[in-house]
This record gives structure tokens, C-alpha cells and sequence, in this order.
């Protein structure tokens, strides 16, 4: 019986295909829009954290300032860092593997006729390590070369690129402002970050070399530090804070003249803001799934005033009034299940398109297809159950008199 | 309890069945204390100027519609109390219907609209294929079994119906003004078929209709006026 009902729902579907068709828009345009919204959305999520795991989330950065968020120290009074500082800092707490100095500026990098403006950092090898960059060619600093600050560098992939096009850079000199320096190594490529920046786009040489020759100073710009594994960066987060303190001698109630950035707190803001987009997206799009339901019961009461006498009929010959009930309850089911169907295999499509445009990861979620599978069937079920009992409640001899 | 000593044989028996319409001032009396027995094998013909309540007792006859007052004894079963849906498993497995305008099922096939009531009898699908085949055969329509409802002639879409009424094996067919929309040969030749399966088969008819010369089928003649039988007597035919 139920599967009677089924086929001729499918067959009564199928007779009016158009206009089934039509009548499920609003469900294939609500599940698609879910669908494509959640798809891309885990995508971008999955892909910020991936980008700042690459960082080192296990990663601290410590910078001079309160608002360090929006670039580094405001006005005069703040006391900058130096290398004693970081040194201090690695030698007192345990929990912290290395900490490196960084200092950093702009500056053209000349090869030949090729030139490129870049970031130039000045730090040690500790560095590589924090950030875990590795080598691609050639070697990192040495000892002789970071105490003298000799003029050697490192470069990202971009600057390879842009000066070097297809030959060996390493053994090369390049210019950068007015000082020569040796490439004697070439980092592998991390590719663009989720803000969009090239991570790759960067020399880097001895933090002497740079304090000298580059910025004619001592200053340090911040402390890339990497916590010891299995240690909880939070816990490493407050004691750094403490130890820090001590080194810039605050005294008790006075704040903090230096912010430490946890890289795992930016993840999880990044991905709560992706996750909130999402959420909102997708309610956005929820809505044209009730939308959506309305239609269906819309074009069901239609159905039911049309095929007034067809109930008629049924009833009749022996049809009772839940069989009627639920014929019409199955036909509105299975026609919001057709639209989720097409809706998930959509919303599924402009996921991938979406995820192909942003080049983030393809992640469809199995439990929002099968909720949005589900929802369009309590769509049917609520939206359907009105017009199946208007048909049940016919009076067969009414109903048999209509035209 | 009280009519048990008026009970008799009869398959369908009406005792004082009114039916009335409307409320207080305009109330109507469609029926007004009908008394009818109508017995197995029987070809009856209901005959009466418009209003005169014979498509009322047919609707009640065919458990469609309830009396306001008196009993309906079916096969000896009072039925004149039963629930909406009570009734229709009455009318599933007892009952066939024959409408005016055939009622048949658009853009579905012949031998689908046949099958109908077959369906809400339960019968599984190859069973029920050939109830429904076996049914088309004896209104001479199989080999229009896959012909939608558009594409057969009005007598044919009837016999349609008929084989439609008969497949789910009733005990009563209830035909409602069968020929009321043909000509007079197709009237001729569905009358034949009723005929026909009223003798061979001994399938209970009961007919509505405003045609003395189809009324001349049955054997059988009630004539109703003003909601009251005022004559019931045999047809030629019967003699």
C-alpha cells in the first residue's frame, strides 16, 4: 500500500513536471544555498587553520607596545626590545624551546637587472626553527657569520623567482640598499597565506648584519618564540608574560608595555569569524527554505482543489480518509525530497566551484547533507500534512459533484 | 433490536429512511420515510422527476451519504450508523459504483483506473493485473487495457468504468444515470453489458436514471416522488 503510494505520488509528480519542478525551487535554492555556504565556509576554516598550524601553533610572538594588532609601537615612551632581552627571556623559562629576535624593514633586493621590493629581517637561526621554515637549497647561518654579522642571506622562493628566474641563486650576490650579501640559502616555499600576503616574499640575514648595515641601530622588532612540545602554549603564554615583566622591570600595577600573541588564539578568532559568516550565510539561506515549504504547501492546496474529484473517486471506491491523507502527505514529501535532492547536488557543485575560485579545500559535510536531506522531508511533512487533510476531509459526494 | 422480526432476506433493506437537508425553516426533505428490499440478482431501476430524492437513496444505498433517521440493513448488518471510514471499507468490498460522467482517473490507463479499487483492497500487484485484465475482458475492452481515458469514446470510458466497479468482485453495482451522457446506441450497449452481467454473473444492480427505455433493462421499477417511493412493480422484462 505504502509503496502504491509512493509510485502514484512519483507518477502524479511526473504529470505535472513543470510545475513540480517550479514548486521546488525554493527548496533547491534553501538546500543549495546551505549546502554551498557550509561547503566553502569548513573550507575557509580548515584552511586558516592549516595556514596558521604552518606558522607554528605552538608559536608565540612577542612585541614591543600595547597594540601591537595595529602595527607595532605607538609613540616614543615605549622601550624597544633588544637582543639581551630575548636572550634573558630563552635562558629563564623551560618551557620555552627558542626564542628568536627578529628585526625588520623594507628594502629593494638588486640581482642584475632584476629588482624586487621585499622584507628584509635581520634574526638568527633560531628563527628557522620557531617558524619552522626549511631549507630548500644551500645551508642557514653560521656561527662565524651571525657574530660578525657578515653580509650572507637567505631568501624566499618570490625573491628567487623575481631576481633569479631559473638559475641557482645560491653562491649569488644581491644588493640591498647599499650593502652586498651572499645568498647562501633558499627556504622552502610556504605558498600565500589565508590573509592573502606571500609568505615567501622575504630576505633574511645575521640580526647583525642588519642592525648595522641595514638599520644603522640595535633595535630588536619583536621575539618569535617556540614553545617545547607537549607544553600548553597558554600556560607557556603566562609565564612568558611574567618573565617578561621582570626583564622590562614593570613594576606591580603598572601594564604591560609589551603584548604576546598567541598563534593559536588567532586561529581560533579567524575560524570563529569564518564560523560565524557561515552561520549567518546559512540562515540567510534557511529562510528561503521555509520560503520554500510555503510554495509547496501552496501548489499542494492547488493540487487538492483540482483533483477534488479524483479524492472523490478514491473515496468512493472504498479509499478511507488516511489513505487520502497520506497520498497527499507522500506526494508533498517526496516533492520537497526532489528539491533537496537537487538542492544538495547543487549546493554541492557551487561548493566545489566556490572552493576552486578561493583555493580553499573541498570539504562537504555528510552531516549537513543528510540534515538538509532531512529538513526538506520535515518541510514536506509540515507543509504538506495541511493540504492532506483538506483532501482527507472531503465528503465523497461533494466531491464527486465538482467539475 | 425491534426490526428483528421485520427482517427479511433481503440484501439492501431500507425501513422508514429519511434524509433531510438543512436546518429549522429551510429544511429540506430529500427522503421521507422510504421502506425498500431489494434481493440478490435483482436489476432495479430508480426513475423520478428531478428532486424527487433518487439520487439521495442511491447515495444512501451506497453508504456515500447517512439517513438522518431510520435503519439500513446491509447483507443483515445495520449500516446505517457506521463511521465515514467504517463506510468505505463497506463500499471497498461490497459496493461498486457507475457514475454519470464516468470518473475515471485522467491520464492514467484503462487497465490502471481498473485496478484502482484493487488496490485498497490489498490485492499484490500481479493478482491484481489480472482481477483488473479479467475485468476489462467482460465489458469487451481488452485490447484498450493500455489506452488512456482521452483516447477512448464516451461508451467506451463507461464500460471502463464498469469493469472498474466490477473487478473489485461487489455484491451491489450502483449505477448513477450510467447512459445519462450517450447517444442512445451507446446507451443501448451499456444497458447490454449491465444486462448481461446482471444474468450471467447474478451481480445485484441498482440504477438511477431518467430514461424510461433504459429503465426498461431492469426488471425492476421504483418510482420516486417528493422523497416517497409511490410505485414499485415489476418491469415487461421481469415477466
Amino acid at each position: 500500500m505504502l509503496w502504491e503510494t509512493v509510485r502514484l505520488a512519483v507518477q502524479a509528480i511526473f504529470r505535472n513536471a513543470l510545475r513540480s519542478f517550479l514548486t521546488v525551487l525554493g527548496i533547491v535554492i534553501g538546500v543549495g544555498a546551505v549546502i554551498a555556504m557550509v561547503t566553502v565556509g569548513q573550507g575557509s576554516t580548515e584552511q586558516v587553520t592549516a595556514d596558521v598550524e604552518k606558522l607554528g601553533t605552538n608559536m608565540l610572538m612577542v612585541m614591543p607596545g600595547q597594540d601591537a594588532m595595529e602595527g607595532g609601537p605607538v609613540g616614543t615612551a615605549i622601550q624597544l626590545f633588544d637582543i639581551r632581552m630575548n636572550d634573558l627571556l630563552e635562558e629563564e623559562l623551560s618551557v620555552i624551546d627558542v626564542s628568536a629576535p627578529l628585526s625588520m624593514g623594507r628594502a629593494r633586493a638588486v640581482f642584475g637587472n632584476e629588482n624586487r621590493r621585499t622584507d628584509v629581517v635581520g634574526t638568527d637561526n633560531r628563527y628557522f626553527t620557531a617558524a619552522q621554515w626549511e631549507v630548500e637549497r644551500g645551508r642557514l647561518f653560521d656561527v662565524t657569520e651571525l657574530q660578525s654579522g657578515k653580509p650572507v642571506c637567505v631568501i624566499g622562493e618570490t625573491v628567487r623567482e623575481d631576481l633569479f628566474g631559473t638559475s641557482d641563486p645560491v653562491g649569488e650576490e644581491i644588493r640591498i640598499q647599499n650593502l652586498s650579501c651572499e645568498v647562501i640559502g633558499l627556504l622552502k616555499s610556504k605558498g600565500a597565506s589565508t590573509f592573502g600576503s606571500d609568505q615567501d616574499d622575504f630576505v633574511i640575514m645575521p640580526i647583525r648584519t642588519f642592525q648595522r648595515r641595514i638599520a644603522g641601530n640595535t633595535d630588536v622588532s619583536m621575539f618569535i618564540v617556540s614553545v617545547r612540545d607537549g607544553v600548553d602554549t597558554e600556560r607557556a603564554k603566562t609565564q612568558v608574560e611574567a618573565v617578561m615583566r621582570d626583564i622590562r622591570r614593570i613594576g606591580r600595577g603598572e601594564e604591560d608595555d609589551f603584548t604576546v600573541m598567541d598563534m593559536k588564539q588567532l586561529a581560533t578568532m579567524l575560524s570563529g569569524i569564518t564560523g560565524i559568516l557561515t552561520g549567518l550565510l546559512s540562515a540567510v539561506a534557511a529562510v528561503s527554505l521555509l520560503v520554500g515549504g510555503i510554495g509547496i504547501m501552496n501548489i499542494m492546496l492547488v493540487s487538492v482543489t483540482e483533483r477534488t474529484r479524483e479524492i472523490g473517486i478514491r473515496l468512493a471506491i472504498g479509499a478511507q480518509a488516511w489513505q487520502v491523507l497520506l497520498q497527499f502527505l507522500v506526494e508533498a514529501i517526496i516533492l520537497s525530497l526532489f528539491g533537496g535532492l537537487i538542492g544538495i547536488v547543487i549546493g554541492l557543485g557551487m561548493g566545489l566551484l566556490g572552493a576552486n575560485m578561493l583555493s580553499i579545500p573541498f570539504r562537504p559535510d555528510p552531516q549537513i547533507v543528510l540534515l538538509a536531506f532531512a529538513f526538506s522531508a520535515a518541510v514536506g511533512v509540515i507543509f504538506g500534512f495541511f493540504p492532506a487533510r483538506r483532501a482527507a476531509r472531503l465528503n465523497p459526494i461533494d466531491a464527486l459533484r465538482r467539475e | 433490536m425491534v426490526d428483528q422480526t421485520d427482517k427479511s432476506d433481503a440484501l439492501i433493506q431500507l425501513r422508514n429512511i429519511s434524509r433531510v437537508y438543512g436546518m429549522g425553516e429551510a429544511q429540506v426533505k430529500a427522503l421521507d420515510g422510504i421502506n425498500l428490499d431489494i434481493h440478490k440478482g435483482e436489476f432495479v431501476a430508480i426513475m423520478g422527476p428531478s428532486g424527487s430524492g433518487k439520487s439521495t437513496a442511491m447515495n444512501v444505498v451506497g453508504c456515500l451519504d447517512v439517513p438522518t433517521d431510520g435503519t439500513y440493513h446491509f447483507n443483515g448488518v445495520e449500516v446505517a450508523h457506521l463511521t465515514q471510514d467504517q463506510r468505505a471499507l463497506l463500499r471497498r468490498h461490497y459496493l461498486g459504483f457507475i457514475f454519470q460522467g464516468y470518473n475515471l482517473l485522467p491520464r492514467t490507463s484503462a487497465l490502471q483506473n481498473v485496478e484502482l479499487p484493487l488496490i485498497y483492497k490489498g490485492m499484490g500487484r500481479a493478482e491484481r493485473h489480472a482481477a483488473a485484465t479479467d475485468a476489462l475482458a467482460k465489458v469487451g475492452l481488452a485490447h484498450r487495457a493500455h489506452h488512456d481515458p482521452s483516447e477512448l469514446s464516451g461508451g467506451q470510458q463507461q464500460r471502463v468504468a464498469i469493469a472498474r466497479a466490477l473487478a473489485g468482485n461487489p455484491e451491489v453495482i450502483l449505477a448513477d444515470e450510467p447512459t445519462g451522457n450517450l447517444d442512445t446506441k451507446l446507451s443501448a450497449e451499456i444497458m447490454e453489458v449491465l444486462q448481461r452481467l446482471n444474468e450471467d454473473e447474478g451481480l445485484t444492480i441498482v440504477m438511477v436514471t431518467h430514461e424510461a427505455d433504459m429503465a426498461a433493462f431492469a426488471q425492476r421499477l421504483i418510482w420516486m416522488v417528493d422523497g416517497q417511493i409511490e410505485r414499485d412493480s415489476p418491469t415487461s422484462k421481469a415477466a
